[in-house]
């Protein structure tokens, strides 16, 4: 073979091979330079889209926000799609089964906006590894990081909120040994979501000496005259209210019309939005939710929404319902979310995250008050802290309050009593760990 | 022993220690028992002008109330408001007729059923797509302050309710028995092709029978709407006309508020006192299996038609 042939040769090889030598280092440049992305699981139609809407508004906005002000997360775009489930955990199965996969690295993290969903979802995160969410719902027993290492539910859960509650009404009472003799009334959505606080309430009856009923109401909760005719007969001191949808806004009107005293009827934090109470109008005035986030619009975040997402248009960022209950709840999902990522970042580097990652970032989340006032987001949410143990975060709960016109809170932070909270999430993780042979992780 | 002493006899014997609040109990489910009863109606003049059974009735119910909770919000007074609206669910009847049932004539009722599924998707998205899936405010006038009566604790919007109920099937039975479309629809109902020959217009009695539905289904709308807001569930309160129809007969006026009352009464009365032996929430399938003891005994309902099979 002569040199002439030779480089012929070398050169033909080269040019077949290039694709093939090339191809791995532009898709790392890719990846490098890659978009994070976020699968939306939301509900924008159906029974439960009033509160679907604003939630799925906050979530987008921020992550539209990290997009138009910062570039970004450590300068890795975002992007993300939503799929519409109607609230439907049939539908939300397809549409985790639809984003799981997509993006650049997969999806980040899934928040199914549905306790029925997060319970299907569980058990598939652990196989695709990626990490579900469900900020302040779904299976309270998940906050147990050593058995559930893909499922988070901070900043709180139902039974932390339930402590909570009898916290609130005991230091209304004087006292929670003032609570002996009293009578407590809970209605809840007939479904795992609203059955979720029922034993926190049970065993916290037995140790204040409290007298408990629980009254169901069945889905879509349009009818409930039945229950409030047996509110009307136990007489109880306080209502704790587990609702969702039209539930919330026919309880209102229904306690309303047996002349309950609305201050001692109390929401969860998924009955005290504002399409929750101004259906019902100046008999509205008094009822108390729990919350844990601010309401208003008032945050520099806020600002900067109208400003970058909306380019200053307050008419549309007052459509999307910027600064209600439920889209600043959407606001705050997204900044665990995007806090996480980076998080991760911080480990692993400023490219697009994996699932697997991500999930390191959740465990490994620590928003100060001073990142949470970098965010421009102030007195907005409380500092968190998650371990590889504690996916709650055991969050406190505040109590807001419907004025007729805004939701003012009445009572900052409340304790979750996490002495006897905790030891319950453990117990029910490690019945759910012996139930489905699962060996706890060593935190 | 025990079981059978709470399931016998213990329900019983609460009912008597305390007669006010049963009383307030069943007055509460006859107050109840109207409000279905005006979702029911509408099923009932559709199904017998023409036989169909309307998925679409609640579906119409919440675009009606959507079509005048949005006008009322853009400003447009309450009394024109109703009228724009009960003159939109006209232009739905005319339109529903020309491109749905028209086309459709001497089809299977099968079909016809599952045409009305996909009237069902439509209202409900284009209603959605004009005015939203918000939820809206609904206040037209109806006072709604609780009053205590003979111990008993109503609601004078449950009153109105069902004085409104009341009127509306009187009205309607007036309508049917004494004018001349009422005559006509009567006879399209009994005969598609009798009717034909003797020349009543088809077309315009399935216009009317569809307008009517719809104008029942504004005033159901209205109704439900200002207890829970108008928003899209408003769509699944058909869920609770079911029963009643079964109970009280597809083609029968009365027999949809009979229908109603007993159901209203029957399912407040289950939950109360015998809910609690099962965990409670048993009234929406209480409805239903009262409703199939029913038809165990009398299939066509208690006012139906006599069902008599020719071999």
């Amino acid at each position: 073979m002569n040199l002439k042939k030779t480089l012929v040769a070398a050169m033909g090889a080269a040019i077949l091979a290039a694709p093939l030598v090339a191809a791995p280092v532009l898709s790392s440049t890719a990846e490098a330079a890659g978009e994070q992305f976020f699968p939306l699981i939301i509900y924008r139609t159906g029974p439960y889209a009033v509160g679907g809407i604003p939630l799925a508004n906050g979530y987008g906005d921020y992550l539209k926000l990290l997009n138009a002000r910062d570039g970004g997360i450590n300068g890795v775009k975002i992007k993300f799609e939503e799929c519409e489930t109607q609230y439907n955990t049939k539908v939300g199965i397809e549409c985790y089964e639809k984003l799981k996969n997509k993006g650049d690295v997969g999806a980040s993290v899934f928040n199914p906006n549905s306790t029925g969903i997060t319970y299907a979802l569980i058990p598939k995160t652990p196989i695709d590894k990626v990490p579900v969410h469900s900020m302040g719902y779904g299976r309270t027993a998940a906050g147990d990081g050593r058995v559930f290492p893909w499922a988070f539910t901070f900043p709180t859960s139902y039974w932390s909120q339930a402590a909570a509650f009898i916290n609130y009404v005991g230091e209304r009472e004087g006292g929670k040994n003032n609570l002996k003799g009293k009578k407590i009334a809970f209605i809840y959505h007939n479904s795992g979501y609203g059955k979720e606080p029922l034993p926190t309430f049970t065993k916290l009856s037995k140790k204040y000496g409290y007298d408990f009923k629980a009254l169901a109401v069945d889905h879509p909760g349009q009818e409930q005259k039945a229950a409030w005719l047996q509110v009307r007969r136990y007489k109880p001191d306080y209502v704790f209210l587990t609702g969702w949808g039209v539930m919330n806004q026919v309880a209102i009107k229904e306690a309303a019309a047996i002349r309950f005293p609305m201050d001692h009827f109390i929401g969860n934090w998924w009955s005290g939005a504002e399409a929750d109470v101004l259906p019902a109008g100046k008999s509205a005035i008094g009822y108390i939710a729990a919350t844990f986030n601010q309401p208003g619009a008032g945050t520099q975040a806020h600002g900067d929404i109208v400003k970058h997402v909306y380019g200053g248009d307050n008419a549309a960022a007052n459509k999307a319902q910027i600064g209600q209950v439920l889209y600043n709840r959407g606001i705050i999902n997204a900044i665990y979310d995007t806090e996480a990522v980076r998080t991760a970042m911080g480990k692993y580097g400023n490219t697009a995250m994996s699932g697997e990652q991500v999930r390191w970032g959740l465990e490994n989340l620590n928003l100060t008050e001073a990142r949470i006032a970098e965010l421009g987001v102030k007195g907005f949410m409380g500092p968190i802290s998650i371990s590889c143990a504690n996916h709650e975060g055991g969050g406190k709960v505040m109590f807001q309050q419907w004025s007729g016109t805004e939701w003012k809170i009445v009572k900052g932070w409340t304790d979750t009593m996490q002495d006897m909270i905790r030891p319950m999430i453990e117990e029910a993780a490690a019945a759910f760990a012996k139930e489905n042979k699962i060996t706890p992780r060593k935190c | 022993m025990e079981v059978l002493n709470a399931i016998f006899v213990l329900p019983f014997v609460d009912m008597f220690s305390e007669p006010i609040f049963f009383a307030e109990v069943v007055v509460g489910g006859l107050l109840t028992g109207v409000m279905y009863s005006l979702v029911a109606l509408g099923f009932v003049l559709i199904f017998k002008a023409s036989g169909v059974f309307n998925f679409a009735q609640g579906a119409m119910v919440l675009f009606a109330a959507l079509t005048l909770v949005g006008l009322m919000e853009k400003g447009v007074p309450v009394w024109l408001a109703l009228i724009i609206a009960a003159g939109v669910m006209v232009i739905v009847a005319v339109i529903i007729e020309k491109l749905v049932l028209r086309p459709l004539v001497n089809q299977p009722d099968i079909i016809l059923f599952m045409a009305t599924i996909g009237i069902t998707f439509f209202l409900e998205g284009f209603g959605e797509t004009v005015w939203g899936s918000d939820i809206h405010r609904l206040d037209v006038g109806i006072p709604d302050a609780p009053f205590e009566i003979g111990g008993m604790l109503l609601n004078e919007f449950d009153i109105w309710a069902a004085a409104i109920g009341a009127a509306m099937v009187g009205g309607l039975a007036l309508f049917f028995r004494y004018t001349v479309i009422g005559r006509a629809l009567r006879a399209v109902a009994d005969d598609h092709q009798a009717a034909l020959s003797v020349g009543i217009p088809l077309k315009t009695i399935w216009i009317v029978v569809w307008s009517v539905a719809g104008f029942v289904g504004l005033v159901a709308g209205i109704m439900w709407g200002t207890k829970s807001g108008v928003q899209f569930s408003l769509s699944l309160i058909a869920l609770k006309a079911l029963p009643v129809l079964i109970l009280g007969g597809f083609t029968s006026i009365p027999g949809a508020i009979v229908g109603g009352l007993i159901i209203g009464v029957g399912e407040k009365v289950a939950e109360i006192y015998w809910g609690p032996l099962i965990g409670g929430a048993i009234e929406n399938w209480f409805a239903y299996m009262l409703a199939l003891v029913f038809l165990l005994f009398r299939p066509q309902g208690l006012f139906g038609e006599k069902i008599i099979e020719r071999v």
